[in-house]
């Protein structure tokens, strides 16, 4: 089985491209700090808004620090919250879902109109309020870090896996294998749990791949706007924070970060894609 | 259908209610609130931040200055700005005509360029064209707006010049060159850079759905009639193809009308374009509610109209939809 989609999977060119993309931002993030040379956080301001060369690949910015660096570092921050964030995304999503595909009725009907609700709000307006929320909150340890970032982005994005899943339970719930595990004696959480989730993973394994690109691009508008992770960390948003007061006098710093988030959800969205043909071979583009 | 839009009205106003609810609630719970400002400022005794208070109906409880806000909004008043000292409604007033003049014109840009984009990709479906098409949209839809805008205003703003001045080929921001006379050329160089980045963004999800819907109704019996009843390519794809491919855009264009509040604060945010993004965005670092709520509530407001405005398109589009 897994051989087979994984033949399919390869068929898909965009798809492998991407993946390999992939693992090299991946690789880089997390092996680029521990072998080159630059400190990331501290550099002589001599240094500072030096264009690309052979020693800084992708120039300074204008404290003087290592551009390629920082983006390695940051990477690791943005990717690691795009995972995270998607991790409780899906999680609710599949949560509210089944639930309400399941049990239909009243709890079905409460359940999508608080979608509904969730889905009439300016999505960034409210997560602007919730991240000056958190942020004004000021709890040491982790105000400014990714862990309020990662919760937010996760609470209110959950949406539209939450449609998803509802959906496949409204169809798989009819199905035979659930009459048979109920005749078997299965309680309701075991047919949902063990039976229906199973069957529906194929369309959630392709939603989280594509949650985690959506994740990781609304982390580095967050940031980008100064209500997300806050310097000195980088991500790949807040390196673009100050980029605009400097476009005239060093626009490498504005366009660098700015590709690897553009490369990393570009190649996320293709995975999802060749995903999508790998595991659902009935569905036509 | 009157009565179904009269319907949907109804529905909408335990909705908004609830919204603003949430929205009072999840701005109360911010610390510091409006008067923060103030307390640290040595300038003003207790006793003045008191009075302050009470002017600004803060000496009441939460729910209480929650319906003191609702029953001021319904009378149309929005209260007032905290920063300005102006009614929020004036403010938000002077600010929603540019945004919708930016987003409108994005909105229909996107719009006219997506569905002949759409539909040449589908009816030439595999050709060197959709190829094109199909990869350009995908890689519009997974760009972030705001580095596509600094990228925009690098290029064309400190890169390109103007070969007649001299000076850079297009305005980095603004709506217009403050203190010249107001030309058309004016207005819309400084259109050009925010609308090119809302068109893109916006387009690249247009396209994909025109081209789905398209490429689904070509697959269609009716289609094939059309054919064999010796009708010309073009009137097949026009006539009995186009109009049916329509819907499913429509759809998503109801879907991505909040989208489209995300889009407008941050073009106007990098574009310094004085619209309501902005006003929002500057609004929350100074903790201006009134302004902030007036601004979210007429977003949810305009969210809920523009999504019943699609349904009521969507029903004229599709005969097969009966409201009654």
């Amino acid at each position: 089985m897994l051989a087979l989609m994984w033949r399919r999977f390869t068929k898909h060119k965009p798809a492998m491209l991407s993946l390999l993309i992939l693992a090299i931002i991946v690789i880089g993030c997390v092996l680029a700090p521990l072998v080159v040379g630059y400190d990331p956080y501290n550099a002589p301001v001599e240094l500072r808004r030096q264009p690309p060369s052979l020693a800084h690949l992708f120039g300074t910015d204008e404290l003087g620090r290592d551009l390629l660096m920082r983006i390695w570092v940051g990477g690791r921050v943005s990717l690691v919250i795009g995972v995270a964030a998607m991790v409780i995304s899906i999680s609710i999503g599949t949560l509210v879902g089944a639930l309400a595909g399941f049990y239909g009725g009243w709890l079905d009907n409460g359940l999508m109109r608080f979608n509904d609700f969730m889905l009439a709000l300016p999505h960034l307006f409210i997560l602007l309020l919730a991240a000056q929320l958190l942020r004004t909150l000021n709890v040491p340890e982790i105000s400014g870090g990714p862990l309020p970032i990662i919760v937010i982005i996760g609470a209110l994005s959950w949406m539209g896996a939450a449609r998803l899943v509802r959906g496949q339970f409204l169809s798989l719930k009819a199905k035979e294998f659930v009459e048979a595990a109920r005749v078997a004696g299965a309680q309701n959480h075991r047919i949902m749990w063990r039976h229906i989730l199973p069957n529906a993973a194929s369309p959630i394994i392709v939603a989280a791949t594509l949650r985690v690109g959506n994740a990781i691009m609304t982390e580095s508008t967050l940031s980008f706007l100064g209500f997300g992770i806050q310097p000195p960390m980088p991500t790949w948003g807040n390196m673009l924070k100050n980029a605009q007061s400097q476009m005239t006098l060093a626009p490498w710093v504005a366009i660098f970060p700015g590709l690897f988030i553009f490369a990393a959800v570009v190649a996320i969205n293709y995975v999802g894609d060749g995903l999508r043909d790998a595991l659902d071979p009935q569905h036509v583009e | 259908m009157t009565r179904y839009i009269f319907r949907r009205l109804l529905q909408a106003i335990p909705l908004l209610l609830l919204i603003s609810i949430a929205v009072f609630a999840l701005m109360q719970a911010i610390p510091g609130g409006p008067l923060a400002a103030y307390e640290n400022n040595p300038n003003i005794s207790p006793e003045d931040l008191m009075r302050l208070q009470e002017e600004l109906g803060l000496n009441v409880p939460k729910w209480q200055q929650y319906l003191n806000w609702l029953g001021a909004v319904l009378r149309g008043d929005l209260g007032t700005s905290l920063v300005t000292r102006r009614p929020a409604l004036t403010e938000i007033g002077e600010r929603l005509p540019n945004t919708l003049y930016l987003s409108g014109i994005a909105f229909l840009g996107a719009l006219l360029l997506s569905i002949p984009v759409g539909l040449v990709s589908a009816v030439r479906q595999y050709s060197w064209f959709d190829h094109a098409m199909t990869t350009l949209a995908f890689m519009g839809y997974s760009i972030p707006v705001f580095w596509f805008g600094l990228v925009l205003i690098i290029l064309f703003n400190v890169t390109l010049k103007n070969p007649l001045t001299g000076g850079p080929l297009l305005p980095g921001g603004g709506m217009y060159t403050i203190g010249e006379d107001l030309t058309l050329e004016d207005r819309v160089a400084h259109l050009l850079l925010p609308a090119s980045v809302l068109i893109l963004h916006n387009l690249s999800n247009h396209v994909r759905y025109m081209r789905a819907g398209m490429l689904d109704v070509l697959h269609q019996d009716y289609i094939r009639t059309a054919h064999a009843k010796g009708l010309k390519e073009r009137a097949v794809i026009m006539r009995h193809g186009f109009k049916n491919a329509i819907l499913p855009l429509v759809t998503v264009i109801g879907l991505e009308i909040p989208g489209l509040f995300n889009g407008a604060l941050l073009t106007e945010t990098i574009f310094s374009w004085p619209g309501m993004g902005r006003l929002f965005f500057t609004s929350i670092e100074r903790a201006d509610y009134a302004v902030l709520m007036g601004v979210l509530m007429l977003s949810a407001t305009l969210i809920v109209l523009f999504g019943l405005i699609t349904d009521i398109v969507y029903a004229f589009l599709d005969p097969r939809i009966r409201f009654d």
